[in-house]
C-alpha cells in the first residue's frame, strides 16, 4: 500500500510539471505534437528510474561533498544510452526532439529525485519514486502535447480530428506552448483547491 | 556581413527563450525583480562564453581526435559544472565587486541548460571558434534580453488585480507566451 502511494504521488499530487514546476525546459520545447511529448516523457522517465536505482545502489559510496557532481555523472552515462538507442531505433523521433535529447542530464527533476529520494531510501523504493514521477512527467507532456497539436493542427496523435485549414497556427509554435501550459496550471490549481 | 546576420538572428529571432525554450527555469524562477535578472543574465552572459570556448577546444583536440564523440554529454557537463566553480573561485579572487553581483547566481548556472545546450548547438552547426564566441555572446544576450524585460513587466504586475486561479505561474506564462509572440515579429528578417 506503501509503495503504490509512492508510486502515484508523481501522477497527480505531486506531478513535476503542473505542481513543482521543474522540467520546463524539454515540457515547452518538444510538445509541439502528442507523440514527441510521449516520446518525450517515456525517454526521461526511463532516465529516473535507472538514475535512482542507481544512485540509491551507490548512495553509501560516496562521499558527501562530491555527491552533487556524482550524480551529475551518472545521469549523463543514462541519458548517453537514451541517446544512442534513440539515434538507432527511433531515427525520427531523435530529429525532431533534436537538443532536448542531450539536455535531459539537465533536467532538474533527475537531480532534484537522486537528490530528495534516491540518496535516502533503497533501491526499490527509488525505482517506483523514479517510475511514479517519470509517468507523472510523462502525463503532462502527452496531455499538453495533445491540446496544442488538437488545436493547432486539428489532429490527434497524427490522426485527423477535423479539417487542418481551421486550425490556429500559434498553438503548434512558441506562443502556444507557454499559454497552454499557463491555462493548465490554473485549471490544475483550481481542481486541488476543490 | 555574415556575423552581423549571425548576431541578428541570435539575439532576436532564435531568442534562446523565446522561440527556442532553453533556460526557463531562471527564466520564471529569478525574474521577480529588474536587478536580480540583470545579475542573472551578467553571469549568463559571463558563462556561455567561456564555456562555449572550452568545450569547443575539447571537442575539436580531444573527443574527435580520440574518435570517443559518444562522450560529449558527459564530458560538456562535467567541464560546465567545473568551470563555473572555478569562476565563482577566480571571481572572488581577482575582481570582488564583480562577485558581489554575480556571486548568488553562479551556482545556479551549473543546472541552466542553456550552457550545455549553446556548447552542443555550437558544435552541431558546425561552427569554428570565432563564430562560436559571438554566437554565444549574441545568445547570452538575447537571453538577458528577455529576462529583463519579463522582469519589468512582472514587476508592474504585482501590482494589479490578477484572478486568483491564474496568480503566480500561470499569469507570469501567460505573459511569456504573448512575449514570444512579440518575438515572432523578427521572423523572417535574417
Amino acid at each position: 500500500m506503501n509503495q503504490w502511494k509512492n508510486f502515484t504521488k508523481g501522477l497527480i499530487k505531486e506531478n513535476p510539471v503542473f505542481v513543482l514546476l521543474l522540467g520546463m525546459c524539454p515540457t515547452l520545447g518538444v510538445t509541439s505534437s502528442a507523440i514527441n511529448g510521449l516520446g518525450m516523457g517515456l525517454a526521461t522517465t526511463f532516465v529516473l528510474i535507472m538514475a535512482n536505482l542507481a544512485v540509491s545502489l551507490i548512495k553509501d559510496f560516496i562521499p558527501d561533498k562530491v555527491r552533487i557532481p556524482s550524480y551529475i555523472v551518472v545521469i549523463a552515462a543514462f541519458v548517453t544510452v537514451v541517446e544512442m538507442v534513440m539515434q538507432a531505433y527511433t531515427p525520427a523521433l531523435f530529429d525532431s526532439l533534436g537538443i532536448f535529447i542531450p539536455l535531459i542530464v539537465v533536467n532538474c527533476i533527475l537531480l532534484g529525485r537522486a537528490e530528495a529520494f534516491a540518496s535516502k531510501n533503497g533501491p526499490v523504493a527509488s525505482m517506483i519514486d523514479g517510475a511514479g514521477m517519470g509517468l507523472g512527467f510523462a502525463l503532462a507532456l502527452t496531455l499538453l502535447g495533445s491540446v496544442r497539436e488538437f488545436l493547432g493542427a486539428g489532429t490527434f496523435f497524427g490522426l485527423r480530428v477535423y479539417p487542418g485549414e481551421y486550425g490556429i497556427l500559434i498553438f503548434v509554435l512558441a506562443p502556444g506552448a507557454f499559454i497552454v501550459l499557463g491555462y493548465l496550471i490554473a485549471i490544475v490549481n483550481k481542481l486541488k483547491k476543490a | 556581413m555574415s556575423y552581423i546576420l549571425l548576431i541578428i538572428s541570435a539575439i532576436f529571432v532564435n531568442n534562446i527563450v523565446l522561440a527556442q525554450f532553453l533556460g526557463i527555469c531562471p527564466f520564471l524562477g529569478v525574474s521577480k525583480r529588474v536587478s536580480t535578472s540583470l545579475g542573472m543574465a551578467g553571469a549568463v552572459t559571463f558563462v556561455m562564453v567561456i564555456a562555449t570556448i572550452v568545450t569547443w577546444m575539447v571537442q575539436t583536440y580531444i573527443l574527435v581526435p580520440f574518435n570517443i564523440t559518444f562522450l560529449q554529454t558527459i564530458s560538456f557537463i562535467l567541464i560546465i559544472a567545473a568551470l563555473v566553480q572555478m569562476v565563482e573561485i577566480v571571481l572572488k579572487k581577482v575582481s570582488p565587486p564583480l562577485y558581489q553581483a554575480l556571486g548568488v547566481f553562479l551556482p545556479l548556472i551549473t543546472t541552466n541548460c542553456t550552457i550545455l545546450g549553446i556548447a552542443v548547438m555550437t558544435i552541431s552547426n558546425g561552427y569554428n571558434i570565432v563564430e562560436g564566441v559571438v554566437f554565444s555572446f549574441a545568445t547570452a544576450l538575447g537571453y538577458g534580453l528577455a529576462i529583463v524585460t519579463f522582469a519589468g513587466i512582472r514587476e508592474q504586475m504585482d501590482l494589479m488585480n490578477t484572478p486568483k486561479g491564474l496568480k503566480g505561474a500561470p499569469i507570469s506564462l501567460i505573459t511569456a507566451g504573448i512575449m514570444a509572440m512579440a518575438f515572432m515579429g523578427f521572423a523572417g528578417m535574417v
